[in-house]
């Protein structure tokens, strides 16, 4: 499986998670949403921006109930609880955003 | 703490690159802390190096995973035991270790330090006060 951005071909494991995580770009984020087909809306993103900064900073992608802790922190609870994350993402708030993001599948999920 | 939960405790004592047992021991400790468990860490003998400040991997090419123990506090494992022997033994001192923190949610979210520096003999007592001691 593997993406493609501008002619160029992104190499993915067999589960869609980019390989390189180096070759992630918002253009590409946009594309594998799409695979995905989540509507990318400014929340969605904000939860994608949210995760590629926990890696810089941390080296992990964090697991779904420390996501939405820090999400609930940073921007509200509105936004930060199961029920909408889930909304924004059906197949899993940390699953799935961080395959958007172009991070590695959380520590810890199956 | 409350009666029931099973306390944890995660032995460090090998230096951070050179064999997979460090990063498997904090990969360990992530998918356990989804569980209801009291889960403190010990770092003693190498295992101290495992928290040295600044480390840079670049030239032997595996990632640098040690920013990874200032997330700890999220997955609320806030007790880090570092033992000073270990450390004066290796010329280390607790200025050459990086700050790990954690947010006291019962004391609006005032950070705290995570290491806790102990003697060879309290080391022995934390141990001797676990339900489970595993040894990476």
């Amino acid at each position: 499986m593997a993406y493609e951005v501008d002619g160029q071909e992104i190499a993915t494991d067999e589960e869609g998670y980019i390989t390189n995580l180096g070759e992630w770009t918002p253009e590409l984020g946009a594309v594998i949403a799409k695979a995905e087909e989540v509507d990318m809306t400014d929340e969605h993103w904000a939860v994608v921006n949210f995760l590629r900064d926990y890696y810089e900073e941390y080296q992990i992608a964090p697991a779904v109930r420390v996501l939405i802790k820090s999400i609930k922190k940073s921007m509200g609870p509105e936004v930060g609880n199961n029920k909408y994350m889930y909304e924004l993402f059906p197949y899993g708030p940390a699953k799935q955003a961080c395959k958007i993001a172009g991070l590695p599948k959380p520590t810890g999920c199956v | 703490m409350t009666d029931g939960v099973k306390k944890f405790l995660y032995v460090n004592r090998k230096a951070p690159y050179g064999t997979i047992y460090a990063l498997e021991s904090l990969e360990v400790v992530l998918i356990g802390a989804a569980f209801d468990l009291d889960v403190s860490l010990a770092f003693l003998d190498d295992g101290v190096f495992q928290l040295v400040k600044s480390q840079d991997t670049k030239e032997i090419g595996v990632k640098n995973f040690s920013p990874t123990f200032r997330a700890l506090g999220d997955y609320e494992v806030t007790k880090l035991y570092v033992e000073k022997e270990s450390l004066a033994e290796r010329g280390l001192t607790a200025e050459d270790l990086q700050e790990i923190t954690y947010e006291d949610e019962d004391d609006d979210y005032a950070e705290k330090p995570s290491l806790i520096f102990v003697s060879r003999a309290e080391m022995a007592d934390v141990m001797g006060d676990q339900d489970v001691v595993l040894s990476f």
